[in-house]
Formats: C-alpha cells, structure tokens, sequence
C-alpha cells in the first residue's frame, strides 16, 4: 500500500491544496450525476414490481361493489393506463407527492415519511456516532494489545456482536435493562424524553461497534507494520505522535469505506429497532405498509430508504477521498 | 504443481487441523440431523395444542423438554421444525444464488469485452439497491410464501458471487488448458462448463457457506417482522418474535429460538472461515 512516500502523505495530510479542491468539486458532480441513474431503476423497479402483483389495493376479504370499486380505482387513478400512471406517479415524486397510502386512507405517503423521517433519522445519526465512538478506540486498544487479554476479550465481544442478529439483541436489552433492572423504558417515544433513545441507539450501534472494532484492529496492525511507521519510530518520534497523526489517519481509511454498509446495516435494522421499541418511526410505517399490502406506502419508503442510503454512501466515499492523499491528489478524482 | 486431487486433500488435511471449524461442522451436521429426524420422535405436532399446558415452563409439564408456547404448542417441536424451514430456504436460496452467480460470473469473465462489461454493469446496478427492502416489495407484491421468499433472497444472493466468479475466470482463461481446449475445436458453452467451473470450485464452495448464514438472517429478519413466514408454520424468526412478545413471564419462549439461530450463524460463520484457511492459505 504505502511503499512510496507514505511519509510524505502522512506529513502533508491535513493541507488541502488548491487544486484539489477543483478536483473535489468535479468529482462531486460525477457522483451527483451518477446517482441519477440508480435512482431511476430504484423508482422504475418498484413501480414495475407493484404492478407485477396479482391483485389491486382494493382486493379485501368481501368483494367491493363493482361500482364502489370503480370509483375507488378513478379516485386514485388506476384506471388510466399503466404509462400514464408511471408518469403520473414520478411527477408527483419530483414535486415531493409521494401517492395517497390506500390503507391509512387520512394520510398521504409524505405526511407519514415526514413524521417517521426525524425519528429514524434520529436514531440513526445516534447509533452511527456511538459506534464511532466506542468502536474506533476499542479497536486501537485491541491492536496495542495485540494478542494480550484486553485484544482477546475486545475480538470474543466483537466477534458475538456480529454474529446475533439486531432482532435478537433488541429483545435481550430490553428484558435486561428494562424488565429485570428496571433501568429503562423497554417502548415508547416522547419527544425529548432521552430515557427512551438509550436501548433503540444501543441495539443498533452494537453490530456496527463490533464490526468497527474489528475492523479498525486489523487496519492498525498492518499500517503499524509498514515501512514508514517503522521510518517515523527510527526517526525517534514519540509513541504517541506516531500513533495519533501518522498510523491512525491510514488506519481509519477501511473504517471510512465501511460507512457506506454501516449505514444500510443501520437502516435496515431500524426497522427492526422501530418495532419491537415502538418508535413512530419510517421503519415502522414501512413494516405496517408491508402487513397491509399498502403499495403506495411501500414503494414510498423504500424509494426514501434508497435515497437515504445513495446520498449516505455519498458523503462517505467523499470523505473518504478527501483523507486520502493518493486519491486526494490525483486528477482522475 | 500438485494435482486437483492433492489440492483438496491439503485442503481437507488443513481443515482437520482447524479444530473450532471442524466442531461446528460437527454441530451443523447434529442440528441438522435433528432438525430433520427430531420431531417425528416427538409426541407432539408443531400445530398440535396442549390445553392442560399453556405456556408451560421447560421440564416441568411431561413430554414438553422444553416448554410450551401461549397456545399450549410444544416449544422442542416447533424449534425443530423452525430449523427445517430456516435452514431449507437458506440452502436452497443459496443453491439459486449459485447456480445464477456461477454462470453469470463465468460467462461474463470468459467472454469478456463488452459483454462482460454490459453483464457486470447489471450487477452493479442491483448491488446499489437496498436489498432488503427489495425483497420486501417482493413479498408485498407475491404474497408471504416460502416459495416468494425463496426466490426473492436468491434474486439478490447471486451478486457477490458473480463477482467473484468473473474474477477467478479473467484469470482462468489465460492458462494454458483452455487454450489447448479452444485449439482441440470446443465451444464456448463447454469450455465453461467443463473447463473454467471445476476450476472455480474452491472460492465458490467457501462463499457459498458464507452466504448460508446470511440469508438465514434475512430470512429470520423478516420472519420477525411478520412479513416472511407465517403462522402457523414455524421459523425461527417468527419464534422469536413470539418470544420476545412473551419474554416479560416466560424467557425461554424467546431463549430458546434465538440461541438456536445464533448457533446456527455463528457455526456457519467459523466453518465458511475455517474452509476459506484451508482451501485458500496463500491469502492468511
């Protein structure tokens, strides 16, 4: 990896030059263009896939009146052919209309995400800095103590933490911290009232602490190893400062580049997390809009929860590239 | 240069020096086996309901080892029969996952040029896609049946394989036996099937058992939610949803379920590591 003039890299790490912030911008716009098409495929899949399936909205347990059925499928438009609805439906998403939901028949599919976006964003943002914050620094400690207790205990942890699934461990907590001890509220969401964030932030921070720990432990390890630490440490260098502002930059670059999964990882689990803790969050109106064969609200979401996740692997592949130096500086941005 | 028959007899030599992966192995093979033969030994059946023991705590109602659920079902026998549906649908999703990975991957990494690169662009864009909630729309639009998430898992499984295919078979058709096999006048289709495939056999073994672990998970991940499989057929993701309503007065509802999935990941995880050192040992 960094045979050439690591050194160099390291030493000029957090001064931006001119021209790279040229290249930056350019490099912005290419992904901002990119994720156009992505998105397409995401809307048109979607809307091709609910009109795959057997059967309407309006298909219940008693069959409606032709008539009442009629009338429900010029209401909402189905009645048009299927290009036009497609149109239909992509010009009402670049207004911000995402359709009426067929089954909360008083909401819109908007007014549902805007009141379940803050919650998921909420606890998402939460989950990933806590992850960062505990996963980071227990993967250095681990690596420093390569083969020694805290190492071993670090990777057992971490090594449990990816292995239980989030709908496993969501219940654990709760029964734990919430029924046994009493600590915290196992459901429920009041705003502003934090008691209730600690066991939904928890559960998904946990499997993304783990993989974080991990991760970053073997990332150290072999930058500790490379050539032009070993230059910095015959240079007599403190410990510390070769740790903090030579191997640790390097070390992180994987971590960086794991963002963009962390962030599905995190999503999707929110789901989970919604549900068993009774968040009104998207997550959950995602999961009652599946229970209820709810297109509209489905399509919605998941066009939302893509979105999400496009414009999150985003902002971590730039970041990604603006702290690494070989890319950083290089043209081909 | 050791032959195909040495290379899998070192691999098989380093494999029976790993001993946590050859004591998973150990553990998959007993779980399946009682997966598959324990609830026709048992006297209860899956939907069979005991009114005399409701929710009945493990070992203390007769035949029930371990417990009963609200409705008075067997615990012992529902588990099992959840292992048979999660582990049938992950390995048959698995074998689907492959057998499109494996052709597409190969095809793509044999042909190269613009067809390898049409082939891989398609991957690239359902790899953007949130997968999980692919196949959700999937069961939303064909209805909750094993057979819908079968399919719909095994749509998106094939991915990661066809990449890694593709890379083994750009590597692959450069070596000197498929040459002679293009100068001995055979076609396209059978230099894949009999050249480049066999040769790709190590790393797709190795994946195809990380991939087991992670589409029971998905699997169990829906389940849960209620949106995978339903009632009153069992899953172990649907067992622990039951559980973990009922964990406040019974635990081992949820305990039970849940130790046996993460059993189940966890062995599936060391063996698929386990394989990797010993098919792979260049890479460690």
């Amino acid at each position: 990896m960094h045979n050439k003039s690591g050194f160099a890299e390291a030493a000029s790490f957090f001064v931006p030059t001119q021209p790279a912030v040229v290249t930056m911008l350019a490099f912005v716009a290419r992904r901002l263009l990119g994720a156009i098409p992505t998105l397409a495929v995401i809307v048109t899949l979607s809307f091709v896939m609910m009109r795959l399936a057997p059967g309407g909205p309006f298909d219940e347990e008693q069959a409606l009146q032709p008539e009442i059925r009629a009338n429900l499928e010029a209401a909402y438009g189905l009645d048009q052919p299927v290009v036009v609805q497609f149109g239909r439906y992509v010009g009402g998403l670049l207004r911000g209309d995402f359709g009426p939901s067929y089954k909360f028949r008083d909401f819109t599919v908007t007014e549902l995400i805007a009141s379940g976006l803050p919650v998921s964003l909420t606890i998402g943002a939460a989950a990933i800095l806590l992850a960062l914050v505990l996963g980071i620094p227990a993967g250095v400690w681990a690596a420093l103590a390569q083969d020694r207790f805290a190492d071993r205990l670090v990777m057992s942890l971490a090594v449990a933490g990816i292995s239980v699934p989030v709908f496993v461990i969501a219940p654990f907590l709760a029964l734990v911290f919430g029924i046994y001890l009493h600590w915290l509220p196992v459901a429920g969401w009041a705003p502003g009232r934090l008691a209730d964030l600690v066991l939904p932030v928890v559960t998904l921070a946990l499997p993304v602490v783990a993989y974080l720990a991990r991760l970053t432990r073997g990332s150290l390890l072999e930058v500790l190893r490379a050539p032009w630490i070993r230059a910095a440490r015959a240079r007599g260098l403190p410990q510390q400062r070769i740790l903090l502002l030579h191997a640790l930059p390097a070390a992180l670059l994987p971590v960086v580049s794991y963002l963009g999964p962390a962030v599905a990882a995190v999503l999707t689990g929110s789901l989970v997390v919604e549900t068993i803790f009774g968040l009104p969050g998207m997550g959950r109106h995602l999961v009652q809009g599946a229970l209820n064969r709810d297109y509209t609200l489905v399509m919605g979401m998941v066009i939302v929860y893509a979105t999400l996740m496009i414009a999150l692997n985003l902002v971590a592949d730039l970041v990604y590239a603006w702290l690494d130096p070989r890319i950083r500086r290089e043209r081909r941005l | 240069m050791s032959g195909r028959g040495g290379l899998w007899r070192d691999a098989l030599g380093r494999l029976a020096g790993n001993r946590v992966a050859l004591l998973c192995l150990a553990i998959l093979v007993l779980m399946t086996a009682v997966a598959v033969v324990g609830p026709m030994l048992l006297d209860y059946r899956q939907d069979q309901i005991d009114w005399a023991h409701m929710a009945a705590a493990p070992l203390t109602a007769d035949g029930h080892w371990l417990g009963t659920d609200r409705l008075g079902r067997d615990l012992l026998v529902r588990t099992l029969h959840g292992l048979r549906v999660s582990m049938g649908i992950a390995l048959s999703a698995t074998l689907v996952s492959l057998a499109i990975g494996v052709s597409w991957g190969a095809v793509a990494g044999y042909l190269r040029g613009r067809t390898d690169a049409l082939m891989m662009r398609v991957v690239d864009v359902l790899y953007a896609l949130p997968q999980v909630f692919f196949v959700i729309i999937l069961t939303v639009v064909f209805g909750r049946s094993p057979a819908t998430l079968l399919i719909a898992i095994g749509a998106f499984g094939w991915l990661t394989m066809a990449r890694i295919v593709r890379g083994q078979a750009l590597a692959l058709r450069e070596r000197e036996f498929v040459e002679a096999a293009i100068v001995g006048g055979a076609g396209t289709a059978r230099i894949v099937a009999r050249h480049i495939v066999p040769n790709l056999l190590g790393p797709v073994i190795v994946y195809a058992t990380l991939t087991v672990p992670q589409v029971i998970l998905v699997e169990s991940f829906l389940s849960f939610l209620g949106i995978g499989i339903q009632e009153p057929l069992a899953s172990l993701g649907n067992l622990i949803a039951d559980g973990a309503v009922e964990m406040e007065t019974a635990a081992w509802m949820l305990a039970v379920p849940a130790g046996c999935l993460v059993l189940l990941v966890f062995c599936f995880n060391f063996l698929g590591d386990g394989l990797r050192d010993a098919l792979d040992p260049r890479d460690h």
